[in-house]
């Protein structure tokens, strides 16, 4: 029987009284890669804050690996990586191996430093700043952290906005080796319908609810999706999926 | 008078080492508030501080125990900035500023009802760390210890919440436990800084040190541990100099704090274009 890593029955969120997320179920079983889309605002990144304990929803249930949210304890199995840190302070004193370490404290089976710092290619900037870093060198690093717990889920929120195509191509090719040779669980939040169609297995697009929840193949034959994307969309999606599946 | 003759006197020994002890307090605790931009939460304790000496002093309790009759109002203040600060409809900032007007408004209202400002309350003001007694040394003492032992066991969990609090939430750190124990020391720790530099420069001891640190910061551990070098410093050659020039010494530690901020940011300046 497949084990849900995540699900979510009947979830509502609101903020300052507007309903940002309304009646969201879904469930994620272990070894997917599952792609998450939707337009600004739609409830993307709201949507992991509840599923991550960072926000508290209204309404709803949340469970991990097999665990309701409120006594699920074994977060080193967790990676995530946020859209954007919160307010990442450029005299923040922190270096990239203090940072990359945060992912290694906690209880449970950890990579070795150098390896996690070597596989995201940061060895070079480990006694360096993260404030004195480029983006995409402060991305890497937060990935490295992220990857530190070597985690069963791990979940990207925009990883790629500031990253160059080169950087963007090698960061999903780990993500596609990470997720078949290892098994790891992956939540993809991205506005790239073109990147989903590549990497994706399934997909959940967003507007506030669940506009739609299932596999590629469901999402290319389905008329409702048709109906909502446009046929043109859908084929481009579609299409990219399939040349990736080849 | 010598070095060896000032550094003789039992008084400023132990002027010496309650101030050292406080100034390595406020020092570390500094580079966690002053990096998550909190770092008036020291003036708003200090004038909370203000109040509770205020009221201690109409209640008539005995001036050898007033750090000690203050610290639960303030400790308590303290908890009413945090709730106030994680409110969505008040500003931090405002959330500061309205408990600290509650502070000094109780402290002027009731240094009137007692006929005016006395010189107990006077002196708390401004500080008078030569003034240090067995107790309070031993307070600071016991204070150095928790705070030194909080950031040994809590210091990933620190670090984490210091960096970025929903990455923090997101490992499974309790962010809000974390923060009650950031602001209690820190209540703690302004009550103590009093006697250092006086209610008024109590924020100086949270904020110079780590902010000269951060200057030459090199990792994370390494500003604390030279927030730590820096406040040390500044407390010995405030005292020294106070004794020698016939000065207040709260303010001679800040001003000693401000020419190491201000050295420190000239090298740092100028290096560059020397190179």
């Amino acid at each position: 029987m497949p084990v849900n890593i995540i699900s979510t029955e009947n979830l509502t969120f609101c903020y300052n009284g507007i309903e940002v997320l309304q009646d969201i179920s879904f469930a994620v079983q272990k070894g997917d890669y599952l792609g998450v889309a939707g337009p600004n605002g739609s409830g993307k990144s709201t949507l992991i804050k509840n599923i991550l304990g960072i926000l508290q929803p209204r309404e709803g249930n949340i469970s991990l690996f097999g665990q309701p949210l409120a006594v699920f304890r074994q977060w080193g199995k967790i990676g995530y990586l946020p859209q954007r840190l919160a307010a990442l302070n450029n005299h923040f004193p922190g270096t990239v191996r203090e940072i990359v370490q945060l992912g290694m404290e906690r209880k449970g089976n950890f990579l070795n430093i150098k390896q996690v710092l070597q596989m995201m290619d940061i060895e070079h900037l480990s006694s360096r700043l993260i404030g004195e870093l480029s983006y995409g060198e402060q991305q890497r690093t937060m990935l490295a952290r992220a990857l530190a717990s070597k985690p069963e889920l791990l979940i990207l929120d925009e990883p790629t906005t500031a990253l160059d195509p080169q950087t963007r191509d090698n960061f999903y090719q780990l993500t596609q080796e990470l997720n078949g040779n290892q098994g790891t669980t992956i939540i993809l939040i991205t506005h790239d319908t073109g990147v989903l169609g590549n990497y994706a297995r399934s997909l959940l697009y967003l507007d506030k609810k669940v506009v739609f929840s299932g596999t590629f193949e469901d999402f290319c034959t389905s008329p409702d999706m048709a109906g909502f994307f446009g046929q043109a969309s859908q084929h481009i999606i579609c299409h990219q999926h399939d040349r990736s599946s080849v | 008078m010598s070095l060896g003759e000032i550094l003789s006197f039992a008084f400023v020994q132990r002027a010496i080492l309650a101030g050292t002890l406080i100034a390595a307090v406020c020092s570390i605790l500094g580079v966690f508030l002053v990096l998550r931009r909190m770092s008036l939460i020291g003036d708003g304790l200090a004038h909370i501080t203000f109040g509770s000496v205020a009221v201690v002093l109409f209640i008539g309790i005995s001036p050898l125990y007033i750090t000690l009759a203050a610290l639960p109002l303030v400790m308590i203040s303290s908890l009413a900035i945090l709730k106030l600060t994680r409110s969505k409809k008040i500003q931090g900032d405002a959330a500061i500023g309205i408990v600290s007007s509650i502070g000094i408004a109780v402290g002027i209202v009731l240094a009137s009802l007692s006929g005016g400002y006395n010189v107990d309350l006077f002196s708390y003001l401004f500080g008078n760390i030569l003034t240090v007694n067995q107790t309070e040394l031993l307070l600071s003492l016991m204070i150095f210890i928790i705070v030194i032992c909080c950031v040994f066991f809590f210091y990933h969990d620190l670090f984490a919440v210091t960096f970025d609090e929903e990455l923090a939430q997101s490992m499974g750190i309790k962010t809000k436990r974390i923060n009650v124990l950031l602001f209690i020391l820190t209540a703690v720790a302004a009550v103590l800084a009093m006697k250092v530099t006086g209610i008024m420069l109590v924020s100086a001891l949270l904020i110079l040190p780590p902010l000269t640190a951060l200057q030459l910061s090199t990792s994370f551990r390494m500003t604390i541990i030279v927030s730590v070098i820096f406040a040390i410093l500044s407390v010995i050659c405030g005292i020294i100099v106070s004794f020698l020039l016939n000065l207040p010494a709260g303010g001679t530690i800040v001003i000693c704090n401000v020419i190491f901020l201000l050295i420190i940011f000239g090298i740092k300046q100028i290096a560059p274009v020397l190179r």
